[in-house]
């Protein structure tokens, strides 16, 4: 029998802890022990960034994380997105702009998002679209969702 | 509350399932868990064509952890000689392409599955199952499956009298096709190749199921239709309908590729053999491997016309890749590719030929991208040999309303035409263009769909609205079914929730697919709302002891019809629902029926590429969609479907394309090789909503989502001819075929 990791680790602000197998990835965790099934899997390549979240304010495909990895760092999801009860500004103006419809990828998308406007409040269209690059969707066609981090950017921008 | 601010039809209302799926709540297939579950896996062939001689799976059983291991002998035997046809699908197939039973068909096809306690597990115990094959030869391509001494998949199956790979075909006729060409004066025919393209919706299939000891089942699953899970899960292991509970989870995505099942039915037999809930989730790999995707094909097109530039003869041939199974979308090749054009003589045919691919799903509009993109492209050059503006061209033979299709049916009220026309008054038709910059426009058609729809709406006690419908929601029906019914109540949006049922709550609704739900689901809706309405009026009547006659439903609440019926203070739903027992009990109303009246919807596309002639990199500058909804009932959820739709057609005609290697095996399972497009390859999707309804619906509905998806293939390759002088005839137009065709040039 393998040995399993314990891991002491900060989730969307909240010590949390947990055991896990070496080869576990952080997706692997989230999603299985910790309820946390906003982080989507869907490559398990790094390559659609459905199951995006931050570690340390550095944007990481969770799939491609080791849980074990997360010991004494800071991780957020979507979970942690609203503020106080209250949506955060993305998530405000992406139901606005009707930029989601199945939603698998809106969570990765906003966390995506996110890390981009803490990181740059004003960014360009193209500086969105390639931020964005790493999160694929399938249903909008990137329109909306490129739209909604404009305006989110905008009220960002406004209320400073 | 002013009359004004109860209109909602036409408003872009925030979507009911909106605030779940921005908060990462929304539970997807595989977000749910059972109590005591087990972990299921599947056992795929290493081989794309074999005879199974025999499964040994005692190892497998063996293994500490596992509880259960399932085949093809406990599913229920479909026998090869007699159809059992649910829908589209033949069970015969969809039993042997869960689970194969005499043959392995294609690389990646189910031969048998395990549950045990985790993932790892009965992934160990899979390989622990030891198979033995006859290896057979295969075919992949069509040419390899079509010619003579190709290996045959399906001994049953004969074309002209022989065993054959060609499952079946589908024509259409119209006029003297052999005069008609003999009246032209231009006459171009071209041969045209499409790879197979997948669905690529996000969320790889997964479920989780329960079978009691009583064979009580509840699936949970993501799917286009949980009714359809329902039956073929009964089909399959013979679980009665009334004993399954199919339970409709959030879908990441399904463009079709959810309109059958793989998982549902393995899941329950590996439940009842193992007395635990078992859930399965593929990996992506799997998806690409074995579910979906769309034809690969070959066609060729004809089409003559007069020097003054009318079309007087067509002629198209289309052979259709269907994978395993046969079942390719045939009829959407061959009867939409004409269906934008008034063509007096003309005839399509498509050929349904099995391969040794994974069983193809429906995609958007299916069969219809790989007929338009030929005629559209044939149109081009013709319009180009005639020196005619190609939007000139297509108006001059434009179909429209008293049309005699070549598919068929003639044509009622519709806007292909004002489709055209709002295309050449778009200032992007004009917009200058740089070296190597070149602009195409398409056009195309599908013919949308009705069938089975059932809804229930309910006042709470509290006089607000439930609103349960039967079709799974993927781009926004609920929000639109939202607009509808808070429109014709007068109220608030926010008083309106919109549910979709489970099996047990609903009546029989079909798939979510056709772009059929919300033609349907607002049929439905409004005539259940309409019932409701009838009984709010009926208890304000019983109320102030007046006739119903009396009484009028306005802007959310009852009141005296004129001075005659009498003075009363108008009775607001809430109200009236606070009256409910005393005044005759619950109110509601359903509604079911099988929808009619869905007609087609027509598009015209412009776009703008740029080539990059070093890179052989074609970009997307500039993209409009031109369409006719009939009624955008909810029009930012419309512009979504008209951009998802173009999106998914650029990657078609870009990039996409299943790979397969010397051994039969696809080798590009993956995004990272099957490359969809991603946000930094596109600019903004302009779209324009045109809207002449259908007039056989209470809103003037007619489905949006599959005909986007239609013009892009021609459009594109329409405009790369225009950057760079050469014609391309076989998607992809990925950099290495762009390069390689402009170095021929």
């Amino acid at each position: 029998m393998s040995k399993k990791i314990h891991v002491t680790t900060s989730i969307n602000g909240e010590e949390t802890e947990y055991l896990c197998e070496p080869y576990d990835t952080m997706l692997d965790v989230l999603r299985n022990q910790l309820n946390l099934t906003g982080s989507k899997e869907v490559c398990s390549s790094g390559d659609c960034g459905a199951c995006s979240v931050t570690l340390n304010d550095r944007l990481v495909c969770s799939c491609l994380m080791l849980a074990a990895e997360a010991e004494g760092q800071e991780i957020r999801t979507i979970e942690g997105m609203t503020e106080n009860g209250n949506f955060h500004v993305l998530q405000q103006k992406f139901l606005e702009h009707a930029a989601l419809q199945c939603g698998i990828c809106t969570p990765g998308m906003l966390v995506a998002a996110k890390a981009l406007l803490d990181k740059n409040p004003s960014p360009t269209e193209t500086e969105i679209r390639f931020w964005l690059a790493g999160n694929l969707c399938r249903c909008t066609g990137y329109d909306k969702i490129v739209r909604a981090v404009q305006a989110a950017s905008e009220e960002i921008k406004e209320s400073a | 509350m002013n009359e004004m601010s109860n209109k909602w039809i036409g408003k872009n209302t925030i979507r009911p399932d909106g605030a779940e799926k921005v908060t990462g709540r929304a539970e997807y297939a595989a977000d749910t868990t059972m109590p005591g579950m087990l972990w299921g896996k599947i056992l795929r062939s290493p081989y794309p064509h074999a005879t199974i001689k025999s499964i040994d799976t005692k190892k497998a059983e063996s293994l500490p952890g596992v509880h259960a291991v399932a085949t093809h002998d406990d599913s229920v035997d479909f026998p090869l000689d007699t159809p059992v046809i649910l829908g589209i699908q033949d069970m015969r197939w969809m039993a042997r392409n869960v689970l194969a039973k005499e043959k392995v068909l294609f690389h990646g096809h189910p031969i048998a599955a395990v549950a045990a306690k985790t993932e790892e597990i009965a992934q160990k115990a899979c390989e622990l199952i030891e198979v033995d094959y006859e290896v057979h030869d295969w075919a992949i391509e069509i040419n390899d499956a079509i010619k003579d001494d190709a290996p045959i998949l399906h001994d049953f199956i004969k074309f002209d009298g022989k065993p054959s790979n060609i499952a079946g075909t589908l024509e259409h006729k119209k006029g003297d096709i052999d005069k008609g060409f003999e009246e032209a004066d231009v006459i171009i025919e071209k041969d045209f190749e499409t790879a197979a393209v997948h669905q690529g919706y996000l969320e790889n299939h997964a479920c989780l199921v329960s079978v009691a000891p009583d064979d009580k089942t509840v699936i949970w699953s993501s799917s286009q239709g949980q009714f359809m899970v329902r039956a073929m899960t009964s089909f399959i292991t013979g679980i009665p309908q009334s004993n399954i509970r199919a339970i409709p989870a959030e879908i990441g995505g399904g463009f079709g590729g959810k309109t059958i099942v793989y998982l549902e039915p393995v899941a329950a037999i590996l439940s009842k053999k193992s007395g635990r809930p078992v859930k399965m989730m593929m990996t992506r790999e799997e998806v690409m491997r074995a579910s979906g995707p769309t034809s690969a094909s070959k066609s060729t097109v004809k089409i003559g016309a007069t020097k003054d530039g009318k079309i007087i003869a067509a002629k198209g041939v289309f052979y259709l890749q269907a994978g395993a199974f046969p079942g390719s979308p045939i009829r959407g090749a061959a009867g939409c590719c004409l269906a934008p054009y008034d063509i007096p003589n003309a005839h399509t045919l498509g050929y349904d030929v099995v391969s040794n691919r994974s069983k193809v799903a429906a995609y958007r509009a299916p069969g219809a991208p790989i007929g338009a993109y030929a005629v559209e492209c044939v149109l081009d050059e013709i319009a180009e040999s005639l020196n005619i503006c190609p939007l000139e061209f297509r108006l001059k033979n434009a179909a429209k309303e008293g049309t005699k299709a070549v598919h068929g049916p003639t044509y009622p009220k519709m806007g292909y035409v004002e489709t055209l026309e709002a295309a050449l008054k778009n200032p992007h038709y004009k917009l200058p263009l740089k070296k190597c910059q070149g602009r195409g426009v398409a056009s195309g058609f599908w013919f949308n769909a009705g069938g089975e729809s059932c809804a229930q709406v309910n006042i709470t006690e509290d006089g607000n609205v439930a609103v349960t419908t039967g079709h799974p929601d993927i781009g926004g029906s609920r929000a639109s079914i939202a607009n509808i019914t808070a429109e014709l109540l007068g109220i608030d949006i926010n008083r309106v929730s919109v549910t979709i049922g489970d099996t047990a709550s609903i009546g029989f609704s079909n798939l979510t697919g056709g772009s059929r739900v919300l033609f349907a689901s607002a049929l439905v809706v409004t005539e259940s709302t309409k019932q409701v309405i009838d009984i709010l009026k009926d208890r304000a009547a019983k109320i102030w002891n007046i006739d119903k006659e009396a009484i009028d439903w306005e802007n959310g609440v009852a009141k005296p019809a004129g001075d005659n019926a009498g003075k009363f203070k108008p009775l607001t739903l809430a109200e009236i629902a606070d009256q409910a027992t005393p005044t005759g009990g619950p109110i509601g109303a359903g509604h079911q029926v099988n929808t009619v009246g869905a007609e087609g919807g027509f598009a015209t596309h412009i776009c703008d590429v740029e080539v990059d002639v070093e890179l052989g990199i074609a970009r997307i500058l500039k993209y409009t969609a031109i369409q006719d909804v009939g009624k955008a009932i909810h029009p930012a959820y419309v512009e979504g479907q008209l951009q998802g739709g173009v999106v998914q057609g650029i990657g078609w005609a870009l990039n996409e394309e299943y790979i397969y290697n010397d051994k039969g095996k696809l080798d590009n399972p993956g995004f990272l090789d099957y490359r969809i497009p991603v946000c930094s390859d596109l600019p903004m999707i302009d779209t324009v909503i045109v809207e002449v309804p259908n007039p056989k619906h209470p809103q003037g509905v007619r489905g949006v989502g599959e005909v986007p998806i239609v013009p892009p293939l021609a459009a594109i390759a329409n405009a790369i001819y225009n950057a760079v002088g050469k014609r391309f005839y076989s998607l992809p137009m990925s950099p290495p075929k762009v390069l390689e065709g402009l170095e021929q040039k």
